[in-house]
């Protein structure tokens, strides 16, 4: 077993406006060096708010009431948001969902690229501009010059998408969360990208939380996964494991419900009710249990 | 053959044409959308149109409802031309031909109970005699679609994605309609809900012997419901063929493209190295 660059803990968060309900129960994993951990689940399961608490970006209705977050020795939870800002950027970077959101529209992609450069890395504004040209040459743009002046509108979607890779890559992260980065593009620019942040991730030895609701693109680029379900882990394994022997009942009919268009009988059989009764009993039993133990209001 | 319900022929489509900017030098021409699109749709069957943002999936379906006027081409329905019909002439065709939105919140009406958009129509078309057995109507599709029948006096941002879809597919197939067109109406929603919806449409097309055109970006939901598959690319067709065949032995690079592009979930170590690089399929 590689040693672990990211540990979460026992993580666990409610809702203040939704009377405390949980959000997160008791999530622990891990991220070893340079491997692609996988976080799997339908909406509502907590994954992107796992990825919020690492960032320290937990939207005010949401409280973390338990666990830790390590980053290398690094307690994040327990930082002061200037500690924490030094680590972000520098050694914890993000690819976003939308690029057309994750971009400022009103600055040229060049600005955006060298902030990091000069800020985090005390580049000058010249030496700046050839990285961001570097890096955009890295992510297989073919004309960086022109992209490094155009705003942008002016990208395609699948191009945006590589300038995020670009910028969350720029200052050489120890760790990428990568939250849904393929979910609004076409398959055939979503297989480039994948491809993309596989190559830069193994090139560089960084490792990527990806969060995602695909089990197929999870399928193609994590080597370990975690699958969530209203906030509880039902099931770790290797990706391997997983699609081939998947232990715990709730991946075995997630993986039931996914359309597959070599098999199709697949897509046409939703979650069981009583299989969702069962796992909603579980849920409660954990909540109960929390309750007993003055969680969440203690 | 008489089991045609719907033939388009050499459909041209292009958007913006008439507009004229006030700042342009030269008049802007329109942006061709649709090149000559031909396509038959037989009573009772299911055609899944696939391709990726652009390819003018989306504009060939409301062409073929009469939502968008063609610049070239006909489309006919039940042996009626529709394409020169004006709104007043279309309207005794309506109800036969109905369409499902991808997005229902922003399909139905925010401000209208469910039970006031199912009935709504079927008055305004007269199929329902009176408001009584509009209501009872509805109540039956509602129960149909796998709703409550407290679903009637719900307003739609207090349902679910899926029960919203689901109302969506109420609405469409409550005027007894020959023909549907659900246009990308699964892509928002969860794998398990997905499949819910996907066989609520499976068995209402068999029951109700109902025409789906089924428009989506994604070649695995349209294998798992459709019959026959219509590839798209750049606003023309280049592949068709029934499901079996195509997904066998597809004949169109472009089809083999797509469908090596899609992430089963199965284990396939070599698979991101496998296909299509940047270069050859363009980088934009």
């Amino acid at each position: 077993m590689s040693a672990a660059r990211l540990v979460i803990d026992a993580l666990t968060a409610v809702s203040v406006r939704d009377g405390n309900r949980f959000i997160l129960r008791n999530v622990s994993l891990k991220v070893a060096i340079g491997e692609v951990h996988g976080i799997v689940g339908e909406s509502g399961a907590g994954k992107s708010t796992i990825a919020k608490a690492i960032l320290g970006i937990i939207p005010s209705q949401v409280k973390l009431t338990g666990g830790r977050i390590d980053f290398e020795g690094l307690d994040l939870l327990s930082l002061s948001s200037t500690a924490l800002r030094a680590v972000l950027g520098r050694d914890i970077a993000l690819i976003a969902q939308d690029p057309s959101t994750a971009l400022n529209p009103a600055r040229r992609i060049e600005a955006q690229l060298t902030d990091g450069l000069r800020l985090k890395r005390g580049l000058s504004a010249s030496e700046a501009r050839l990285r961001a040209g570097a890096l955009l040459e890295e992510v297989q743009i073919r004309d960086p010059m022109r992209v490094l002046h155009s705003y942008p509108h002016q990208l395609s979607g699948g191009m945006r998408q590589r300038v995020l890779i670009a910028a969350a890559f720029a200052l050489q992260p120890k760790l990428v969360i990568a939250d849904e980065p393929t979910t609004a593009l076409d398959v055939t620019v979503q297989k480039q990208i994948l491809k993309l942040i596989r190559s830069l991730q193994e090139r560089h030895g960084t490792s990527v939380l990806f969060v995602s609701h695909d089990l197929g693109v999870v399928a193609k680029i994590c080597d370990h996964v975690s699958v969530l379900y209203m906030g509880k882990v039902m099931e770790q394994a290797t990706t391997a494991e997983l699609l081939t022997a998947p232990r715990h009942p709730y991946t075995q009919a997630l993986l039931r419900a996914n359309p597959r268009y070599d098999a199709p009988e697949t897509g046409l059989q939703p979650i069981p009710p009583g299989l969702i009764a069962a796992l909603r009993a579980e849920i409660a039993a954990f909540d109960a249990r929390m309750a007993a133990r003055g969680y969440p209001d203690g | 053959m008489a089991d045609e319900l719907l033939i388009a022929t050499g459909l041209v489509v292009s958007y913006g044409k008439s507009r004229r900017s006030l700042f342009a030098r030269t008049q802007r021409l329109g942006v061709p959308v649709l090149h000559g699109v031909s396509l038959e749709v037989r009573k009772g069957e299911t055609v899944g149109i696939v391709g990726e943002s652009g390819s003018g999936k989306t504009t060939l379906g409301r062409t073929l409802i009469g939502l968008v006027k063609p610049a070239a081409g006909s489309v006919c329905f039940d042996g009626v031309d529709i394409t020169a019909l004006d709104e007043h002439k279309m309207r005794p065709l309506r109800p036969r031909m109905q369409m499902i939105f991808q997005d229902p919140m922003s399909s139905l009406n925010p401000r209208h109970t469910i039970g006031r958009i199912l009935t709504q129509p079927m008055r305004l078309h007269g199929l329902a005699n009176d408001y009584a057995s509009a209501r009872g109507r509805a109540h039956d599709i509602l129960e149909r679609v796998g709703l409550a029948s407290s679903t009637m006096d719900c307003y739609s941002h207090e349902l679910s994605g899926g029960q919203r879809q689901r109302v969506g597919i109420a609405r469409a197939v409550v005027l007894r309609p020959s023909f549907v067109i659900a246009d990308e109406i699964v892509s928002g929603l969860d794998v398990s809900t997905q499949a819910q919806v996907l066989r609520l449409l499976k068995e209402l097309t068999s029951e109700m012997h109902l025409a789906l055109v089924f428009i989506s970006h994604d070649l695995s939901v349209i294998r798992s419901i459709c019959d026959r598959v219509v590839v798209m690319q750049s606003g023309t067709i280049v592949e068709q063929g029934p499901c079996e065949q195509v997904f066998a032995a597809p004949r169109a690079d472009y089809t083999r493209m797509l469908l090596d592009a899609i992430p089963l979930p199965i284990l396939d170590p070599d698979w991101l190295s496998r296909g299509p690089t940047a270069e050859n399929v363009g980088m934009n």
